[in-house]
């Protein structure tokens, strides 16, 4: 059972600190084309953000800003996320993955999709490990008995 | 009994010393670690996908297989969570 902390400065500190967290982890995803970062960094920063959230302001507050039941279907639908982008180059010439196959305009160069590509499948991995950690603390709490 | 076990341990060494001096020296270009694709994946890695990281550019195109095992992996591990911790009693 996780009860909400009583010292102010713990409760007071995570108010303040987890929006900047969720921030930087979207930073994290997005700007993983040009800095150190990708879907797994920055995934893995969000969870750990409402995991801290969970372990702070205890599970009745947190269950509302992120219910017990969104974690597993979050996941799951990232790694669909991967795994439709691969089929896209699946359909058209065989090759399982190949960005360059995505539907775009004529005049956009392969380069140009393929990069777009990448962020899809780094959005679809960091929404993915974002709600399998959460489930795994979720699970390992024994809060998916309660529900 | 003890005797033999140094011995052994000692013979171990001395055979991985041995085959130790064959391997490439660390950052040496012409290993054939870094002689195989790695040159074609930094030269033509910009002007194919379009992103200025070199590593992502090779986890999220060029291995994107294996990206795609390693996010199986997860899901593997959360689903065995959820499994176990969700079982039924009188199943």
């Amino acid at each position: 059972m996780l009860s909400p902390s009583q010292s102010v400065i713990i409760v007071g500190m995570t108010r303040l600190i987890v929006p900047f967290i969720q921030i930087f982890a979207l930073y994290v995803v997005f700007h993983g084309h040009y800095s150190p970062g990708g879907g797994f960094q920055g995934g893995a920063l969000f969870a750990a953000s409402l995991i801290l959230e969970r372990l702070v302001v205890g599970e009745k507050a947190a269950w509302s800003l992120f219910p017990l039941r969104w974690a597993l279907p979050l996941g799951l639908s990232g790694v669909l996320i991967f795994g439709a982008i691969g089929l896209f180059g699946l359909t058209s010439t065989g090759h399982f993955l190949d960005y360059s196959q995505l539907p775009h305009s004529v005049s956009t160069t392969l380069a140009a999709v393929r990069s777009i590509g990448i962020l899809l499948i780094e959005i679809g991995i960091g929404i993915g490990v974002c709600g399998l950690l959460i489930n795994i603390m979720d699970q390992l709490t024994e809060r998916g008995r309660s529900s | 009994m003890n005797i033999f076990k140094w011995f052994l341990l000692a013979a171990v060494a001395a055979l991985l010393l041995y085959a130790g001096q064959y391997l490439p020296l660390v950052g040496d270009p012409n290993a054939p670690a870094h002689r195989h694709v790695s040159p074609a994946y930094i030269e033509s890695g910009l002007e194919q996908t379009a992103t200025p990281n070199i590593v992502t550019t090779v986890l999220a195109d060029y291995r994107s297989y294996d990206t795609l095992g390693e996010v199986l992996v997860i899901l593997t591990a959360s689903l065995g969570c959820f499994l176990l911790m969700n079982r039924r009693e009188n199943a």
